[in-house]
């Protein structure tokens, strides 16, 4: 069964939440629940002068990539508002096309019918 | 960009039917909101908004949007938007109220704006404006023509501090302002062949990606990142973008001067520059490096903490970088000797003839929409009595020749408290809440405000300054409930009503025709906000469209024709001949205006007022550099404090300082903590930054708790903790302009209890 999912471009997420929010406020998710949330590495120093400092967004057990949207022909409101457009959604065999750099993730959300 | 489905977005179509929702597509801009006005879809229904989605096909943010704005109905639909205008029913500070008819409104500030301007004249009313969005001009629109006033503009903000310092030195050395170039001239973006991606983009004391200042979307540095740009950022601090750059320079807060000093003298003597374009455009190079002469790098180091070796570093690589991009940010404006700190700044980029070429820093020439209509509304107004202008009275020239468009805060505050040179009476506060957010000596300006015989706010929410000060309060709309037209550079953008306002709310423009046509009539001859509008349409002198508000609406944005290299055309001056807007005609290294005026011609260093070198005994008891106003996603300054999803995401003022110095005090992450100076002290919870610098500690502006009691001496709890209450009224630059709201001292304490 084909797989659907979305493409980060962790380089470029600056952990602007708007992913999150957007998720929140098209879903009408309460305090505490998302579709999509942020995780944070560092600030840490690895070396003099290089700073690892890295945000990625991980859809949750939540997340059904936007069902009705898509079927209106929209992409997923975090692939559509995300600010770094740094959020791609597809078949996981599209994303894995995509992937041309490091610090890129693939996750695979659902089962498309 | 990516590809978009025009089925569902239509293209550039302003309004359709999406199964039961009407669909318009338009601009957000105010309020709440921020610098930019990003396009958006809103979806509403049976006369309420719906959904908001951001515009995939508006070249600005391509669909984009941040937290706040996905959050918009949150904020129109809140329980505690002010729906009617109200009058004082206790004291001031008891947050009694009676509700009135605007009516009723109008009567009260008629009555009490012609009893004072009887006895003192129209100068002894102050009209205080928020930020740059789109609900300033109609503020100082009001005061100038309906109160006769010349004292108008940000009023409580120490020394202009907000933009007003690097106006200054942009229009002093370059002649017209200019901003980092990142395609958004073109309506093409980066598919115009017009355009090149910058080789660097230096961002000097600004998290753009946060603040979006200046009209400036802060992503499009992610996009030309993608492209290929570099970054070199100036900052004590490691925010998420300076983690990107190839080169950081965390320097002390304040001493920005020297860095950019240090840079500059490097470029001259290593011949870092372009030969061809100093020669033929730029005045006083070698005044200017006379003047930075004496900043060698170790110098610098031992001024700012940036090691020699990466002033030597960034200059060779600024020196060489074409095209080069410039994001500058609110340090500059916010400490005493700013205005020259951006002179020295600017130095760079003209020695480095990054200037109006593409991917560099450019200047625009058309689309001052509100300066436009400022002006065909103050031809109506009394010369006469703009002459009598607070702060314009000698003691700072550049002020008193006409470069300040606002009367002087620290002269406001000095009217108001002393009476002198005459007093103030009456102060009308619209879309600003100073006392939570740009007052500097927050409670100084409490006791200040509340002396006067009469205060009128108009805003969204009741605001502790409304609270604290306001007779009479008055609901403002928000942006999806009115129509409005707002540039700032380019596009020229649609500002549509999708619903009514909320309850008896008025729009900014409203609230001035309306006050205006009962105060001053003759002034305000237009029968309504459309009629007046369509007046102001007709009266655009710097910008070339051609149409009406309802064409505007229909074509939702325009682009000015835009032109690279305008130096070299004769299109900066107003005489045609090529050059830069100067008297020399070039750009002004040592600057002929500054000279003129018995200021410094050269960029120069002066320490902080108030730092570990200028006052060491001070800083024995206040041991930590203060720096203050950091954004953060979930707020626009003290706005989107009651809104529930913004404080799930960030629910407590935060400071910030370094592990060591942390420890050194015994501090762990999440302690409460007292900051404390010789003007306030206030409480915030403590984030350990490993990337701060050491010494340095970052305070959160703008923080009221709208959950907390309303009435005094509480006032929404924001002298506890918000950052304006340790920074000073007075401490400005020579020039008029500047403050140390980004460079005080502070200590730091546990909170025990």
């Amino acid at each position: 069964m084909t797989q659907y999912g979305l493409l980060i471009d962790y380089d470029y997420c600056d952990g602007c939440h708007a992913c999150e929010v957007a998720c929140k406020v098209d879903h009408g998710f309460q305090e505490g629940f998302d579709g999509i949330q942020l995780f944070q590495i560092g600030p840490r120093e690895l070396s003099p002068d290089h700073w690892e400092y890295t945000y990625i967004p991980a859809p949750t057990e939540l997340c059904d990539l936007c069902a009705e949207r898509v079927a209106a022909g929209k992409l997923p409101t975090c692939v559509h508002h995300c600010q770094s457009l740094a959020i791609e959604y597809g078949t996981v065999e599209e994303l894995a096309a995509r992937v041309n750099k490091p610090k890129m993730v693939i996750f695979s959300v659902k089962d498309g019918a | 960009m990516r590809e978009i489905n025009q089925e569902v977005y239509k293209d550039k179509l302003w309004q359709w039917q999406e199964g039961e929702y009407t669909v318009t597509r338009t601009s957000q801009w105010s309020g709440p909101g921020c610098h930019q006005g990003c396009g958006v879809l809103f979806y509403t229904k049976d006369g309420k908004v719906e959904k908001i989605e951001g515009d995939p096909n508006c070249p600005v943010n391509n669909g984009r949007l941040c937290m706040r704005c996905l959050d918009m109905l949150e904020a129109i639909y809140h329980e505690d938007r002010l729906t009617y205008p109200m009058k004082r029913a206790g004291e001031r500070g008891e947050n009694k109220w009676e509700r009135i008819s605007w009516d009723e409104a109008l009567d009260i500030i008629d009555e009490q704006a012609k009893r004072i301007m009887g006895e003192y004249g129209g100068k002894a009313i102050a009209a205080f404006q928020g930020t740059g969005r789109n609900a300033t001009w109609p503020v100082s629109s009001l005061g100038n023509l309906a109160f006769d006033t010349p004292n108008t503009g940000q009023g409580t903000l120490s020394g202009d501090c907000c933009y007003g310092p690097r106006l200054m030195a942009m229009n002093v050395v370059m002649g017209t302002a200019w901003i980092a170039d990142m395609g958004q001239a073109l309506e093409a973006r980066f598919d115009d062949p017009r355009y090149r991606i910058p080789e660097y983009v230096l961002i000097w004391g600004c998290n753009p990606l946060v603040s979006n200042s200046d009209g400036f979307y802060g992503h499009w540095i992610i996009d030309v990142m993608k492209r290929g740009s570099k970054l070199i950022v100036v900052d004590p601090r490691i925010t998420w973008i300076a983690a990107k750059a190839e080169l950081v320079l965390r320097l002390r807060p304040g001493t920005d001067g020297a860095v950019a000093l240090g840079i500059v003298s490097q470029m001259i003597e290593n011949k870092w520059y372009d030969e061809e374009f100093t020669d033929e455009w730029v005045y006083g190079l070698e005044g200017l490096r006379e003047a930075a002469a004496e900043y060698t790098p170790e110098r610098v180091e031992e001024i700012s903490c940036v090691p020699a070796w990466k002033i030597v570093k960034a200059a060779e690589i600024l020196g060489h970088a074409k095209p080069l991009a410039v994001q500058w940010g609110l340090p500059l404006d916010q400490q005493t000797h700013g205005v020259s700190a951006s002179h020295a700044i600017q130095a760079i980029i003209a020695l480095t003839g990054n200037v109006d070429i593409p991917g560099s820093n450019i200047f625009f020439v058309d689309g001052f929409i509100q300066n436009d209509i400022r002006m065909s509304l103050l031809e109506r107004m009394d010369p006469e009595s703009q002459k009598a202008k607070l702060g314009c009275d000698g003691e700072y020239p550049l002020r008193s020749m006409g470069y300040a468009p606002f009367a002087m805060p620290e002269k406001v505050l000095q009217a108001i408290e002393e009476g002198d040179p005459y007093p103030i009476k009456m102060v009308w506060i619209q879309s600003s809440n100073p006392l939570s957010n740009c007052a500097a000596d927050s409670k100084r300006w409490l006791k200040a405000l509340n002396s006067l015989d009469f205060v009128v706010v108009a805003d969204l929410y009741m605001t502790p300054t409304a609270v604290a000060c306001a007779d009479l309060v008055l609901p403002v709309a928000m942006s999806p409930e009115r129509d409005s037209m707002r540039a700032w550079w380019t596009p020229f953008r649609a500002i549509t009503k999708v619903v009514e306002p909320l309850g008896e709310a008025k729009c900014d423009e409203t609230i001035m025709l309306e006050v205006g046509r009962k105060v001053a009539p003759e002034k305000f001859p237009w029968a309504n906000t459309e009629e007046m509008r369509a007046a102001f349409m007709e009266n655009l002198s710097s910008v070339d469209y051609e149409g009406s508000f309802e064409d505007l609406k229909h074509d939702v944005w325009y682009y000015f024709p835009f032109e690279y290299e305008k130096y070299k055309t004769g299109k900066l001056r107003s005489d045609g001949k090529p050059g830069f807007n100067t008297p020399t005609g070039k750009i002004e290294l040592m600057s002929t205006i500054f000279q003129a005026v018995g200021l410094d011609a050269a960029p120069y260093y002066k320490e902080p007022n108030e730092s570990p070198v200028s006052t060491p005994e001070l800083a024995e008891k206040y041991p930590f550099v203060l720096t203050t106003g950091q954004r953060s996603y979930e707020f626009f300054h003290s706005e989107h404090r009651n809104l529930p999803t913004m404080r799930e995401y960030h629910p407590w003022p935060l400071c910030e300082m370094n592990p060591e110095d942390a420890a050194s005090l015994g501090l762990e992450e999440g302690d409460w903590v007292y900051l404390e100076n010789e003007t306030g002290k206030i409480k915030q919870k403590l984030h350990i930054h490993p990337g701060m610098l050491k010494g340095v500690v970052n305070a959160e502006h703008g923080w009221w708790f709208p959950e907390r009691e309303a009435a005094a001496p509480s006032f929404f709890g924001t002298f506890d903790s918000q950052a304006g209450c340790l920074l000073r009224m007075g401490d400005v630059g020579p020039t008029g302009w500047g403050s140390s709201y980004k460079c005080r001292l502070c200590n730091v304490s546990k909170v025990e209890d």
